[in-house]
């Protein structure tokens, strides 16, 4: 298993060095974190705000964001239906636009970074086309991106067996569970290397055994992958569970509340850990920060 | 279990019925004036075939052959059991063939004049019908594209397309024979009016109809305007074009039969049609019009069965 990690991770690498015109940024997943680079974030937001008109007047959906995310981190967001996390997600990745406030990712605007194809967004929904195979889908952004046909069924097949789908290439979306679409999914959005993995939401809608099951897959992944993820979740223990860092978000205005670290954790672990004391006092600094952030409304 | 072995006994037994039944309404002391007697053996037939056919169409063979066979097998008698009740009723009967033809004299009529019909069979539906659904429904398709992409089109075309759509055939036709003249174009230029709009309307409601995570994820990869039409919603659209394409296919044989009744050289279906009904001849109406139901169905079907190679994918076929 350690064997296989390893000779993943230095296949990463390679694709790195050779990919055209991809900086060198993220071959930094083959060094210790702690020598990751202590300057220059790869998300870096100052006084972001979101305010979009409805019906009945303004709604504030972020008011006065500050974030940092450096590389390598694996970022949860999390707070109630409304607070805007999901908000935020989509203007790192420029799906909406801010009304004020800066924000870059790796030195450029959302849009540049959009542009330069440095986000595999992973939605809500596995979104496959139900007119491609597994592997056509898988391949699609690198059709986009204009790769060549051997170099598309190199990558794809290399997700594939990533994300435990061998042996599924040639069925259609419709054909597979809800939990492989979604693994799917993310081969599709690690295939054309992006730099940072944006995922909302993305096991809400599947049931809590299979959850705990790809919660586990997800980390071995950024383990061997050493990607910046960013996930939002309204799940407390796969927030925890998941993440280095977690940001609690609450509602009206959407705010950041509280910003806790759990990078102590460590990166390698197993679903027994959510047992232990460590876990538990994050879990409930989470909570009461979800709880301070209700009262406000009342 | 009871009853499909009723049905499989049923099932010859009536099918000998109808045939000893059509025998003797041929024969010439019944045609015409058949009695009491054989209506009731006709309504006994019925009868039976009724529940022979609904035994039939329980039955559920384990064989995946037998199973298609069997499918088959109840509308093949149906209809054949609703051409032998026409047939004894109009013999038996004596209806006067200017009323209502027998099916054997439509099927020996059309027999006999096969080589007119495959005169008017190529110039209403190889030139005609052909040639005006192939154009209409490109250009159909291709304004809706432009119609897409250019917004002030798409609100100026739809309420045109509507108010177009709403034009009675019967009205448009002599226009294009003005027009494009006697021959075929005219007749092609009716079908083209017709199945321009059900495309135009199709294509812009499907180009509309990809989701918005779909398109999130378009954006995401920064892919641009043709890339986003080609790889998602085009097909996205498929199946609303091949809608069109559905309707179209029976609306292109009506457009071209009717414009062939407001001037039109001497060959073509909806030509004869008019000039046989003139001459009292309805047996070769009814041949034209049997041709017509072929061809459209053939038609139909074709487009039916190439859907559903290129929809594979969409809920309503997927296996």
């Amino acid at each position: 298993m350690q064997l296989k990690g390893e000779t993943v991770l230095k296949r990463v690498a390679e694709d790195f060095m050779g990919g055209s015109g991809v900086p060198s940024g993220l071959a930094s997943g083959t060094r210790p974190a702690s020598e990751a680079p202590p300057h220059a974030p790869v998300v870096d937001i100052k006084g972001l705000s979101l305010t979009y008109e409805a019906a009945d007047g303004p709604v504030y959906a972020l008011s006065n964001v500050d974030l940092q995310i450096t590389e390598g981190e694996f970022v949860s967001f999390i707070g109630p239906s409304g607070c805007g996390k999901t908000t935020l997600l989509r203007v790192i990745a420029d799906l909406e636009q801010p009304n004020g406030g800066h924000i870059h990712v790796n030195g450029v605007s959302p849009s540049e970074a959009r542009v330069r194809r440095d986000y595999g967004f992973i939605f809500q929904a596995p979104a496959l086309y139900p007119w491609r195979t597994i592997q056509k889908n898988v391949e699609l952004p690198l059709e986009i991106f204009g790769l060549s046909k051997a170099e598309r069924q190199e990558r794809s097949q290399r997700q594939l067996e990533l994300v435990n789908l061998k042996g599924f290439e040639k069925k259609f979306p419709w054909q597979l569970s809800g939990g492989m679409q979604q693994r799917a999914s993310i081969a599709r959005a690690l295939s054309f290397d992006p730099k940072l993995l944006l995922m909302d939401e993305p096991f809400g809608a599947l049931d809590e055994i299979v959850r705990d099951h790809l919660n586990e897959q997800l980390l071995k992944l950024w383990d061997k992958t050493r990607k910046t993820v960013l996930f939002v979740t309204h799940s407390i223990p796969e927030a925890v569970f998941l993440s280095s860092k977690i940001v609690v978000m609450s509602p009206r205005p959407g705010r950041i509340i509280d910003v806790i670290d759990a990078s102590h954790l460590g990166r390698e672990r197993k679903l027994e850990i959510r047992e232990t004391p460590e876990f538990l006092k994050i879990a409930h600094r989470v909570r009461e920060g979800l709880r301070a952030g209700h009262s406000y409304d009342d | 279990m009871n009853v499909s072995r009723r049905a499989i006994v049923l099932t010859p037994l009536a099918l000998l019925g109808c045939a000893y039944a059509l025998n003797l309404v041929h024969s010439p002391t019944v045609a015409g004036q058949a009695g009491l007697g054989f209506w009731a053996f006709i309504i006994v037939l019925w009868l039976a075939a009724a529940v022979a056919l609904s035994g039939l169409s329980n039955l559920r063979p384990k064989n995946l052959n037998m199973r298609r066979l069997a499918g088959l097998c109840v509308p093949i008698l149906f209809g054949a059991f609703l051409f032998f009740l026409w047939e004894v009723i109009v013999v038996g009967a004596g209806v006067p063939s200017v009323l209502m033809p027998a099916p054997s004299a439509i099927g020996g009529r059309f027999v006999a004049s096969l080589p007119v019909l495959l005169a008017d069979f190529l110039q209403t539906f190889v030139k005609s019908v052909l040639s005006g659904y192939v154009i209409g429904c490109l250009a159909g398709f291709l304004v809706a594209i432009i119609a897409d992409r250019i917004p002030f089109l798409r609100r100026g075309l739809l309420p045109l397309g509507n108010f177009v759509s709403a034009l009675p055939v019967i009205g448009i036709a002599p226009i294009m024979v003005m027009w494009f003249g006697f021959d075929w174009p005219s007749k092609a230029a009716v079908v083209v009016v017709m199945t321009f709009f059900p495309m135009l309307v199709n294509t812009v409601a499907g180009l509309a109809a990809a989701g918005r995570l779909e398109h999130d994820l378009m954006h995401s990869y920064a892919a641009g305007y043709w890339t986003t039409l080609v790889k998602l919603r085009l097909p996205v659209a498929l199946p609303f074009i091949f809608n069109a394409l559905k309707i179209n296919s029976t609306l292109a044989l009506i457009g071209a039969i009717v414009a062939e009744f407001f001037g039109t050289p001497i060959v073509g279906m909806g030509f004869r049609i008019s000039i046989e009904v003139s001459r009292m001849s309805l047996d070769m109406v009814w041949a034209e019009i049997a041709l017509a139901a072929i061809a459209g169905s053939i038609f139909y079907g074709l487009v039916a069965l190439v859907e559903r190679g290129a929809t594979f994918w969409h809920p309503s076929y997927r296996t």
